[in-house]
């Protein structure tokens, strides 16, 4: 490899040329018109993915070819290196970030949404003053607040867990209780005619009719909690996890571990969200959106 | 009397009223133990319920400062000092506008063309949605610090790092919105428009574009909430010099309460005033568009 200061075209070319070849592939693999269900299936997979693939070659060629310092922007091979070479350290960011703030905050923060908005489900008044406040909130910079729970909840996991639960309480309070006015009148009238009580109604018609917006709620939440989790970590954390890592290696312009954190966190959190959207697939599996097939 | 027991903004009040009373009965509580302990050193051993509620109230560095104390500290930081000042909420506040606004903005234009380009390429929407979705599952507040850090070693500082964090996120929910908006009109008015022999540009001048505007306006309204967000976590490791999110993090470096809550109340009062002019304008241009219901 050419590690001279001036760019090397050929590298360049060759990235040009997959990129090419790559793009071509796709719109042809775009324009299949498959019968056969599985390679249908196979094709929906595999544009994503060969585009996927088409951007990490084009980074590392760039970034080769143009000899791109590292402390700008590394090249994924060696984000992979870093990442094979420091699973412990990784790890131990990700029990101590994910495992423990994540997952605990994002647990207390839905579920007392929920059941917020379950209690006040039985009260016009606490609705109409509630939801527009919600709504509100949900709007604000939330993450500010960090600094004052690092303050009050000290510096391990439970003043992050205490901001997830701030950020993750209101989406779920509002869409829970959009959800719960979803089932409409004459099906609420027929739960009567059946002389059912109000929790027969509300276990067998009002939730699962809440289902696609609690599970909506559950989606945008599974981000905000990593988001709140990084970021309530800038403002002061024990020697580990993954805010921490992140702001001490930059300082040090360690880029490469930088990224490695990015990278887990980012593969966290889609598969936290993926994992979701597949419950979600089986619980509401009676909702046009996934009963139509795809998406 | 009945209707204003029933109306929204009687509820809406009430509930607010609660806050401050709980607010106001936390920040004793919390301040009680700081308070016992001043008071035993100053060896005053004696005195009143109403004293003591008043000096847990009204200390210098409470764990909750109360209601009054944040309120007044942005009263004087936001009119009684001059806006240049370093020391006036009105500087801090402008600064994490201005990059929220032209991150807003870019992100904004930039949403809308990535939508155009999925709508009319189909190669585009498959590969590039999958990817656009996942990027949204990624923490780019996360990355945020390391984007300013490395942008300030190439000599790029100031307004446009932040606002570039604020255009990654503000982008998203354009893309998506806009994507869905472009999509929004049905087969028979797309069939009006080929009886009418329209060019592909003024399908899209004439149709898609006008039925986008409600999906647009929607998703803005999100987009500049979040861009807010973008700047004030873009402040945090600049070496906190200016803006809303430097104040927060000197405040909890020198554990200034007052401070930091005040600017996250300045934060909250951004935020809902720039959904609203979203808002009113979104009214304006429906209703100029006869569209408003």
């Amino acid at each position: 490899m050419n590690y001279g200061a001036a760019t090397n075209w050929t590298i360049v070319f060759f990235t040009f040329v997959f990129w090419l070849l790559a793009w071509f592939l796709n719109s042809w693999l775009v324009k299949q018109e498959e019968k056969n269900p599985n390679l249908r299936n196979f094709n929906t997979i595999a544009v994503p993915i060969i585009f996927g693939i088409t951007l990490l070659v084009v980074w590392e060629g760039l970034v080769r070819g143009f000899n791109v310092p590292t402390v700008l922007l590394p090249p994924p091979s060696m984000i992979w290196e870093r990442i094979i070479n420091s699973t412990d350290i990784l790890w131990l960011d990700f029990k101590q970030t994910f495992l423990k703030a994540v997952l605990i905050g994002y647990a207390l923060g839905c579920g007392s949404g929920f059941l917020v908005a379950i209690a006040i489900d039985r009260s016009p008044f606490l609705q109409r003053g509630l939801l527009p406040l919600g709504n509100f909130v949900s709007a604000l910079p939330i993450v500010g607040v960090a600094p004052i729970m690092v303050m009050w909840f000290g510096f391990d996991w439970p003043s992050k867990a205490a901001v997830v639960i701030i950020m993750t309480f209101f989406p779920m309070l509002v869409n829970t209780v959009s959800g719960l006015s979803a089932s409409n009148n004459m099906e609420r009238d027929l739960m009567r005619t059946y002389a059912s009580s109000y929790w027969q109604t509300l276990f067998k018609l009002r939730l699962p009719a809440a289902g696609p917006f609690i599970f909506n709620a559950l989606k945008i939440n599974s981000t905000l909690a990593l988001i709140g989790a990084i970021v309530a970590e800038f403002f002061g954390t024990p020697i580990y996890g993954m805010g921490f890592r992140i702001s001490t290696e930059v300082g040090r312009m360690n880029v490469d571990m930088v990224w490695a954190e990015i990278a887990m966190a980012a593969v966290a959190g889609s598969l936290f969200y993926g994992v979701i959207a597949l419950i979600e697939r089986k619980v509401t599996f009676w909702h046009p959106s996934i009963r139509g097939g795809r998406n | 009397m009945r209707a204003i027991f029933q109306s929204k903004t009687f509820a809406i009040l009430t509930i607010l009223l609660t806050l401050l009373v709980i607010w106001y009965v936390m920040a004793v509580k919390l301040n009680t133990p700081w308070q016992l302990g001043v008071y035993e050193r100053a060896g005053t051993s004696e005195w009143t319920t109403s004293q003591f509620i008043n000096d847990t109230l009204n200390q210098k560095r409470p764990v909750l400062p109360s209601a009054h104390q944040v309120f007044s500290e942005m009263y004087v930081t936001i009119f009684q000092k001059p806006i240049t000042s370093k020391r006036s909420l009105v500087y801090h506040s402008w600064i994490t506008l201005s990059a929220t606004l032209l991150g807003f903005a870019i992100g904004t234009l930039f949403g809308i063309l990535i939508a155009i380009g999925i709508t009319n390429n189909k190669a585009l929407d498959r590969s590039l949605m999958p990817w656009v979705i996942a990027s949204q599952t990624i923490p780019i507040l996360a990355i945020a610090p390391m984007i300013i850090v490395v942008l300030n070693a190439i000599g790029l500082s100031g307004l446009l790092p932040k606002a570039l964090i604020s255009t990654y996120l503000s982008f998203f929910p354009i893309v998506v919105g806009m994507v869905k908006g472009f999509r929004s009109p049905k087969n028979i008015q797309l069939d009006l428009m080929q009886t009418y022999f329209a060019s592909p540009m003024q399908i899209f001048f004439k149709l898609r574009w006008p039925s986008a505007l409600p999906y647009l306006f929607t998703s803005m309204k999100v987009a500049i909430a979040i861009a807010l967000v973008g700047a004030i976590v873009g402040e945090l490791p600049t070496g906190a010099v200016a803006g809303l999110g430097a104040r927060l993090l000197t405040g909890s470096y020198y554990g200034q309460t007052v401070q930091i809550w005040s600017a996250l109340f300045m934060a909250a009062i951004l935020a809902a005033s720039l959904v609203m002019i979203v808002g009113l304008i979104e009214k304006r241009v429906t209703k100029n568009m006869g569209l408003t219901t």
